[in-house]
C-alpha cells in the first residue's frame, strides 16, 4: 500500500471533518436570535455566566472572526458548558462514553457474527430454507422502528415474563456487579443486535454470491474438495472482505447509533444524554454529540479504507 | 412505400408518449407477476384508502384530549375495538388519523428528498469527471457517511417541532442515496448514442438532461422514491419517539411516544403501544417490497437475490 493512497484518504477525512465543524458552526448560528440569548431563554445561567459565554463565542465580533474563534476553541477541547447543569460539556460526554461503548460494542459484535454466519450459508445455497428465512427476517427487522422493537421486548421479557429488569444500568439493591449490569444490558443489546444483524447478513450474502462464481472456487471443486471445505476455506475468507469494512464502519456509529435504544431502556450513555439534551434544548450538548459522533464515523471510515487497502492490494488502482 | 410520419412537433411528442405508454404497460405487466410487489401494493392501497377517508371516519372531537368520551386506559371493548389511551381517546381513531399524518410526512419528505437527490445525481453524473461532479460527489459522500439521526436531531431541535420542519429535516437527511444511484445511472445513459446524436444536432446541456437523460433514468428515480418513503416513515417515527415530532399532529410515532411516556409499558397497556408500531412495520415493509419489485422489473438480473 502506497503512502499516496493513505495520504489521499487522510486528506479526504480532514476535509470531511472541516465540513462538519463548519456545519456545526452555522447550524448554531442560523437559530433565531443570538445563541446566548437562547441560552438565557432556556434558563439558569447568571448574567456573569452569560457574558462569559458571549465572550467565549465572540459574538461581538464579525462572523469570520467568530468562525476562527470557534475553530480554535474546538481544537483546544473547549465545547462550551451545558445549559442545564452549567458543567463542562466535554466532561459530561466523557462520563457517558463507557456505557455506550459497552452497549454498542457488544451489540454490534453479536450482530456481525450472527449476520456473517447466516449470510455465508444463505449466499452459498441461494433459495434454501435458511436463505429465504433469513431474507424475510432481515426485511421485517429493517421495517421495524428500533425504539418500538425495544418497547416490545420490554413488555414481553421485562413485563410479562419478568426475566430482565425494565431499564437502567444497575439496581440499587444488588449493587452494580458484573452480573447485575449484564442483566440490565441484555435487552438493549438484543434490540441493537436485531436492528443491525440484517445489514451484515445482506452484505455477506451478496459477497458470497459474487465469490461463488469465481474461477478459484471452480478450481477448488475440481481438486475434489468437499463442499463445506470449499465454502469454509476458499469462499468465506474472500467474501469476508466487504463485511470487514462494514464492521469497522459500524463501530464508528457507536456514539450516534444507540440514541433511541438508550432512551427506551434508560441506559445512561451518550444516547440518553442526547435525549435529555433534546428535552431541555441543551444546544451545546447536542452540538458536542453531533461533532463527536461525526468525527467517530470519519475516523472509522479512514481505518476501514486503510484496512481494505492492506487486505486487498487491488483496491489502490481504483 | 412505407408510411412516413410527418416531421412536425405534435406527432413527435405523440410518438414519444406512445412509446412511454408502451414502456409503462410492459413494466406494469412485469410488476403484476411479482408476488411480493403486488402484496405490498395491495397493503399500500388499503392504507391509502384509510388515509384519504380518515376525515370521514374520525371526527376531530373524538381525538381531542379535552373532549374524548372513553374511559381512560380501557382495554379493547365493543365500542373501542383497540381500547383507549390515557385521555380516553379511541386508539383505533388515533391509528386512522395517524395513517394520514404518517403517510403525508413520508410522501412529502420523499418528494423533496428525491427532487434534491435526482437533481444532484443528474448533474453530477452528466458532468461526470468535471469539477461540478467532484464538488457534488463530495457532498453526496458526506451526507452518506454522517450519522443521519444525530444531524436530524440537531436540525429538528434548532428548527422547532412543526410538521413542515420535520419534513425538511427528513428530506435533508435522506436524499443522498437517491443521488448516488441516479448519478451511476446517468453516467451510463450519458454514453448512449442518442445523447451523442442530440449533442451533434446542437442541443444544449439543459435540454439533453431534461429531454434525453431524465426520461431514461426516470424509472430508477421512481424505484428509489418508493424505497425512500419507507426510510422517511421510519425516520418520522424515530424522531417522534424522541419527542421531536409536531405535538399537534398525531402520527403513529407520536402515539408510540405518548404511550411510552403515559406508562403503557409499566402498566401493560399493550393495546395502546402495539398497534401504531405494527402499522409502521406494515407500511414500511409494503413500500420496501414494492421498491424491490420495481428494481427487479427494471433490472432482471436482480431477480435471483
Amino acid at each position: 500500500m502506497s503512502l499516496k493512497y493513505i495520504a489521499r484518504k487522510a486528506g479526504w477525512a480532514l476535509l470531511t471533518l472541516w465540513f462538519i465543524l463548519s456545519v456545526n458552526f452555522f447550524l448554531f448560528r442560523i437559530m433565531p436570535g443570538d445563541p446566548v440569548a437562547l441560552l438565557a431563554r432556556s434558563q439558569r445561567l447568571s448574567p456573569e455566566a452569560l457574558d462569559h459565554q458571549r465572550q467565549l463565542f465572540g459574538l461581538d465580533q464579525p462572523l469570520p472572526q467568530q468562525y476562527l474563534t470557534y475553530l480554535r476553541e474546538t481544537f483546544s477541547g473547549n465545547l462550551g458548558v451545558s445549559i442545564l447543569s452549567g458543567t463542562d460539556v466535554v466532561s459530561m460526554v466523557a462520563a457517558r462514553m463507557w456505557p455506550t461503548i459497552l452497549l454498542v460494542g457488544i451489540g454490534t459484535l453479536i450482530a456481525a457474527v450472527v449476520g456473517v454466519l447466516l449470510g455465508m450459508r444463505a449466499g452459498w445455497r441461494r433459495g434454501s430454507g435458511i436463505d429465504n428465512g433469513s431474507m424475510y427476517t432481515s426485511l421485517l427487522l429493517y421495517s421495524t422502528p428500533e425504539g418500538w422493537l425495544g418497547m416490545m421486548l420490554l413488555i414481553l421479557f421485562a413485563g410479562a415474563l419478568g426475566w430482565f429488569p425494565a431499564g437502567g444500568y444497575s439496581s440499587a439493591s444488588s449493587g452494580g456487579g458484573a452480573g447485575d449490569v449484564s442483566s440490565h444490558l441484555a435487552l438493549p443489546v438484543l434490540t441493537l443486535a436485531l436492528g443491525y444483524v440484517g445489514q451484515f447478513f445482506i452484505v455477506m450474502r451478496a459477497s458470497m454470491i459474487d465469490v461463488k462464481s469465481q474461477d478459484y472456487i471452480r478450481l477448488a471443486r475440481a481438486k475434489g474438495l468437499t463442499d463445506p471445505a470449499v465454502r469454509r476455506h476458499h469462499a468465506a475468507p474472500n467474501a469476508l472482505l466487504p463485511t470487514i469494512t462494514l464492521i469497522v464502519l459500524s463501530f464508528g456509529f457507536v456514539l450516534g447509533g444507540a440514541i433511541v435504544i438508550e432512551t427506551v431502556f434508560s441506559w445512561p450513555g451518550l444516547g440518553l444524554l442526547t435525549y435529555q439534551a433534546i428535552q431541555t434544548l441543551d444546544y451545546p450538548v447536542l452540538q458536542a454529540v453531533f461533532l463527536l459522533s461525526s468525527a467517530a464515523v470519519i475516523v472509522a471510515n479512514l481505518i476501514a479504507d486503510i484496512a481494505y487497502g492492506l487486505l486487498d492490494p487491488r483496491i489502490e488502482q481504483v | 412505400m412505407v408510411d412516413i410520419q410527418p416531421a412536425n412537433a405534435s406527432s413527435a411528442s405523440r410518438l414519444t408518449w406512445q412509446r412511454r405508454r408502451i414502456g409503462f404497460s410492459r413494466g406494469w405487466a412485469a410488476f403484476r407477476h411479482n408476488r411480493r410487489g403486488m402484496l405490498g401494493l395491495i397493503v399500500l392501497a388499503g392504507f391509502g384508502l384509510v388515509a384519504v377517508l380518515s376525515p370521514l371516519l374520525v371526527s376531530p372531537d373524538s381525538i381531542d384530549p379535552s373532549s374524548a368520551t372513553g374511559t381512560p386506559n380501557s382495554p379493547p371493548t365493543a365500542g373501542y375495538p383497540l381500547g383507549t389511551d390515557s385521555f380516553g381517546r379511541s386508539v383505533l381513531s388515533l391509528l386512522i388519523v395517524g395513517t394520514r399524518v404518517s403517510l403525508t410526512v413520508g410522501l412529502a419528505a420523499t418528494a423533496a428528498a428525491v427532487f434534491i437527490g435526482a437533481t444532484f445525481g443528474l448533474l453530477s453524473g452528466y458532468y461526470g469527471g468535471t469539477a461540478i461532479d467532484r464538488v457534488l460527489g463530495a457532498l453526496i459522500d458526506w451526507f452518506l457517511v454522517i450519522p443521519w439521526l444525530v444531524l436530524a436531531i440537531v436540525m429538528a431541535a434548532i428548527l422547532g417541532p412543526t410538521l413542515l420542519n420535520i419534513i425538511i429535516v427528513i428530506a435533508v437527511t435522506s436524499w443522498a442515496l437517491t443521488a448516488r444511484v441516479v448519478r451511476a445511472s446517468t453516467l451510463g445513459v450519458r454514453e448512449l448514442p442518442f445523447v451523442e446524436r442530440a449533442r451533434a444536432l446542437g442541443a444544449t446541456d439543459r435540454s439533453i438532461i431534461t429531454r434525453h437523460v431524465l426520461p431514461n433514468v426516470f424509472p430508477v428515480i421512481f424505484a428509489q422514491a418508493v424505497l425512500t418513503v419507507a426510510v422517511a416513515i421510519l425516520s418520522e417515527t424515530t424522531l417522534a419517539i424522541l419527542g421531536l415530532g409536531d405535538p399537534t399532529s398525531i402520527s403513529w410515532g407520536r402515539t408510540i411516544q405518548e404511550a411510552f411516556n403515559g406508562g403503557a409499558m409499566t402498566n401493560g397497556y399493550w393495546w395502546w403501544i402495539v398497534p401504531p408500531g405494527l402499522a409502521v412495520v406494515c407500511v414500511t415493509l409494503a413500500f420496501t417490497l414494492c421498491g424491490y419489485a420495481l428494481e427487479e422489473v427494471l433490472d432482471p438480473r436482480l431477480r435471483d437475490r
